[in-house]
């Protein structure tokens, strides 16, 4: 694998555009929201570059609009973003040895579609920290940018144009299927979906992603170690 | 409105993003863990993005109701066929996208 700074930021680019192409259609409509909401296109990317993390932002725009006070909207954000907790550790796998001033910049980047893309990458070689820490500080920018420009005149740009909308959500079904290497993963999967659909329908809030995986892969180990053969 | 109060806020919210996205990182990455958890590990992606998917795919509304007749469930059949076909990551997004915007156009 190529070492130099430049075939690495473009590997790191090539893949990070599906979550880029994503990330302008939801981070402008965030834009229009907050600005809607009496957030200046400034305060919109302060919040875009300290807390990078789409649908917690959302509610606590939400939140402010409905008057909510400080330290609810941060216990929900930490709610709503401690399924980072599992991405970060399932990654952690693949960084060992890494310097822990690397860790700490790299943390910053961590997000359902980076964790996503970078650990399919990591799994199939060919890819290292620097280039992951590309596709984290690319999308993070992207991510930043598309949400001032929504606060500065999204209202401006046709939303739902070419069904971007759907870009991310094509891009976790490819990542999916990158996922379903055996039996074990497939039944993984499917424990996982059932039991997120079931607690999603029940409990209100996200807590269904951490609920539900943490299930599926306990159950998944179970079966693993009981019929090692899968 | 760029209040100190709203930037504590967004230094708070930030905070506790950051925390459960490094401690794992750091704490994990420096020793070698036992096996059972790493086994565990391994198969938390194919579940997180399971429980990523899914819900959104067959639910909607505010509170939560099952919801199977939407254009985001319509597409992912073919567009699931086709990553699994292709296993081409660009060309499911562009896939996806064009069948979302199809059906958009042809189903409303």
């Amino acid at each position: 694998m190529p070492t130099g700074n430049s075939s690495i930021l473009k590997d790191g680019l090539r893949a990070a555009w599906p979550i880029c192409l994503g990330y302008v259609p939801i981070g402008l409509a965030f834009g229009v929201l907050a600005q809607k909401a009496g957030l200046s296109p400034l305060a919109v990317g302060v919040m875009s570059a300290l807390v990078f993390a789409g649908s917690a932002q959302f509610i606590a725009v939400a939140m402010l609009g409905a008057g909510a006070g400080i330290a609810s909207i941060i216990a929900t954000t930490f709610a709503v973003n401690l399924r980072h907790l599992l991405m970060s550790s399932a990654l952690s796998v693949y960084l060992r040895g890494i310097r822990k001033r690397w860790l700490t910049l790299f943390a910053y980047g961590v997000t359902d579609e980076s964790f996503a893309l970078n650990l399919v990458r990591f799994r199939e070689g060919n890819w290292d920290w620097k280039r992951a820490l590309t596709v984290n500080h690319v999308t993070n920018a992207v991510w930043v940018a598309s949400t001032v420009a929504g606060a500065l005149g999204g209202a401006l740009i046709p939303a739902h144009a070419f069904g971007i909308d759907y870009a991310l959500m094509g891009m976790f079904l490819c990542l999916l299927v990158y996922q379903l290497r055996g039996r074990i993963y497939v039944l993984t999967a499917l424990v996982a979906g059932a039991a997120a659909v079931g607690i999603s329908l029940t409990v209100p809030g996200n807590s269904y992603i951490v609920a539900a995986s943490v299930i599926a892969a306990t159950a998944g180990l179970f079966i693993r170690r009981r019929w090692p053969s899968r | 409105m760029m209040t100190t109060d709203y930037f504590l806020l967004c230094l708070g919210m930030g905070l506790v993003t950051y925390v459960p996205r490094w401690a794992p990182l750091v704490a994990l990455s420096q020793r070698s863990l036992p096996r059972w958890l790493e086994e565990w590990l391994d198969l938390i992606p194919a579940a997180i993005l399971s429980a990523l998917i899914l819900p959104a795919l067959v639910t909607a509304g505010e509170p939560r109701q099952l919801s199977l007749w939407n254009n985001d469930l319509l597409v992912a059949g073919p567009v699931f066929l086709f990553a699994l076909r292709t296993r081409s990551l660009g060309g499911t997004v562009v896939v996806g996208m064009a069948l979302y915007w199809l059906a958009g156009n042809v189903l409303g």
